[in-house]
């Protein structure tokens, strides 16, 4: 229980996806140019890794291990990431109008995010369980969830700021910014 | 060779399973939409610059498609989309006419007044609300920061000289730095409308002037001189009845303080001046049939 725990809040912080794996780094830098679309990109993040990991433990473990097609996991997990996303937002459109307005524009930009497929290339390289599977995706999502809205944060901030050098305004601000997150988030190193 | 055959099939049977599944899922899961919504949505311009009141072009879709909205609503698109929009919906148009931006300040830096010097955010709606009411001395005018500049998605506004100017070709008159302008200096007039009022000042004429040199003092000079009667008094500020105008320019010549804005090309000018002696002409004839009847009487 205490290994799950210190797994779930080491990939929060200390192997931070966006900060310290740096996976993930363009929705980071595109979509956190506000605050209300970095929270919606952050939970929709959640909602599809959560899924995505799972459902490719899955195919890992009882379809390319059995069959001896380990090498295949890249093109499989593709696969499996695109269709399921596809899937959830027909079924979300559907099922749950108002999950599907908050979430909808997001699901499509997830399709192809790395730090879905990097969660569960992760997941395999370290030869997790299914419930350490998820809790390490849980933790990953949260993290990304936390590192977006934080810089989403600060961006707003640095928006209005007027005393700002022309030259850095937008996306290099930005980067610097992403840039000293990183190095703070550095700080959790020693936690676990 | 079967080192290569298992995998291909393996993966190929996963796409398939997949592409089932999807296929499946667009038709169990299918949402009717009003195949119209999507007709609406390709002819509409796609530039959500929000002008409908609508969250974007897809809201306004689907608004016009359940009446909820008039089909005239979309500045952007102009009069070929309210006819293309006629079309699909079997609606009549009701052909609003053209409206195009238009700044009622001629107040630039050197000819009002300062009062205070403002450090701020160069922002109007920043500017608007903190003590003081920004630089000018004219609580009314445009203050020139640019926050229609800024919020126009299709580029027609921008600062000259301490004030906006709107791009009259690029314009669209969607209404959205009206909406944003916190010194509601900026309103919408119909595109054919040339002359203009460019004051918003409601104060007396020694007031007005005192913190401007262009602004209207309320002199009423442009009332008693137009032919057509169409300026009336609001206040201590003259107001152009659109309706009833029709840009001769008389009062863009009697205006002392010249407040009121002349955008007439040379054409125009030309027509107006034609139809100006017509109507001269009209009221001299009139003018002498009453001289003429009355010795009668």
């Amino acid at each position: 229980m205490s290994g799950l725990l210190a797994l779930f809040i080491g990939s929060i912080f200390v192997n931070n996806i966006l900060l310290a794996r740096f996976l993930g780094c363009c929705p980071f830098l595109g979509v956190s140019s506000k605050l209300e679309t970095a929270k919606g990109m952050g939970f929709a993040v959640i909602f599809v890794m959560l899924m995505a990991s799972t459902m490719t433990w899955l195919i890992f473990e009882y379809i390319l291990v059995p069959l001896n097609l380990q090498y295949l996991y890249t093109l499989s997990f593709i696969l499996v990431i695109a269709a399921l996303v596809q899937f959830v937002e027909i079924v979300l459109k559907k099922i749950q109008p108002g999950l599907y307005k908050s979430l909808g524009i997001f699901l499509p930009l997830i399709t192809t995010n790395c730090a879905v497929l990097g969660v569960a290339v992760i997941n395999m390289n370290e030869k997790y369980g299914l419930i350490e599977s998820i809790v390490h995706t849980l933790g990953a999502s949260i993290g990304f969830l936390i590192a977006i809205v934080l810089m989403a944060g600060i961006r707003e901030r640095i928006e209005v700021s007027q005393s700002m050098p022309r030259c850095l305004r937008g996306l290099p601000i930005a980067l610097v910014t992403a840039g000293l997150m990183s190095i703070a988030f550095m700080g959790f190193s020693g936690i676990i | 060779m079967t080192g290569m055959i298992y995998p291909a099939i393996i993966m190929g049977g996963l796409g398939l399973i997949f592409g089932a599944l999807l296929a499946y899922a667009s038709k169990a899961f299918y949402v009717e939409v009003d195949p119209r919504q999507i007709q609406v949505r390709t002819v509409l311009p796609g530039a959500n610059c929000g002008g409908c009141g609508y969250a974007g072009c897809d809201g306004y879709a689907e608004a016009v498609v359940a009446g909820e909205a008039p089909i005239t609503s979309c500045a952007a698109g102009g009069s070929v989309l309210v006819e293309r929009l006629s079309e699909i919906l079997g609606v009549e148009a009701s052909g609003d006419e053209p409206k195009v931006a238009f700044l009622k300040c001629q107040g630039s830096p050197e000819k009002t007044v300062k009062d205070s010097v403002y450090y701020g955010f160069a922002d109007c709606r920043q500017a608007a609300v903190v003590p003081g009411k920004g630089p000018n001395a004219c609580r009314f005018g445009c203050l020139g920061l640019g926050t229609c500049a800024r919020v126009c998605v299709f580029g027609a506004m921008s600062i000259r000289d301490g004030l906006a100017v709107v791009d009259i070709e690029k314009c669209v008159g969607c209404g959205t730095c009206v909406a944003q302008c916190p010194r509601e200096v900026l309103s919408l007039v119909p595109r054919k409308t040339k002359v203009q009022v460019a004051c918003s000042s409601p104060l007396r004429g020694p007031d007005v002037k005192k913190a401007c040199s262009v602004g209207c003092i309320g002199c009423t000079m442009c009332v008693r001189s137009c032919p057509v009667q169409a300026i009336e008094m609001k206040g201590a500020l003259a107001e152009i009845h659109v309706e009833k105008c029709i840009n001769c320019g008389v009062c863009v010549s009697k205006c002392p303080t010249k407040c009121i804005i002349d955008r007439r090309s040379k054409w125009e000018r030309e027509q107006a001046e034609k139809t100006l002696c017509e109507i001269n002409a009209e009221k001299e004839a009139a003018a002498q049939k009453e001289t003429e009847t009355k010795p009668a009487e």
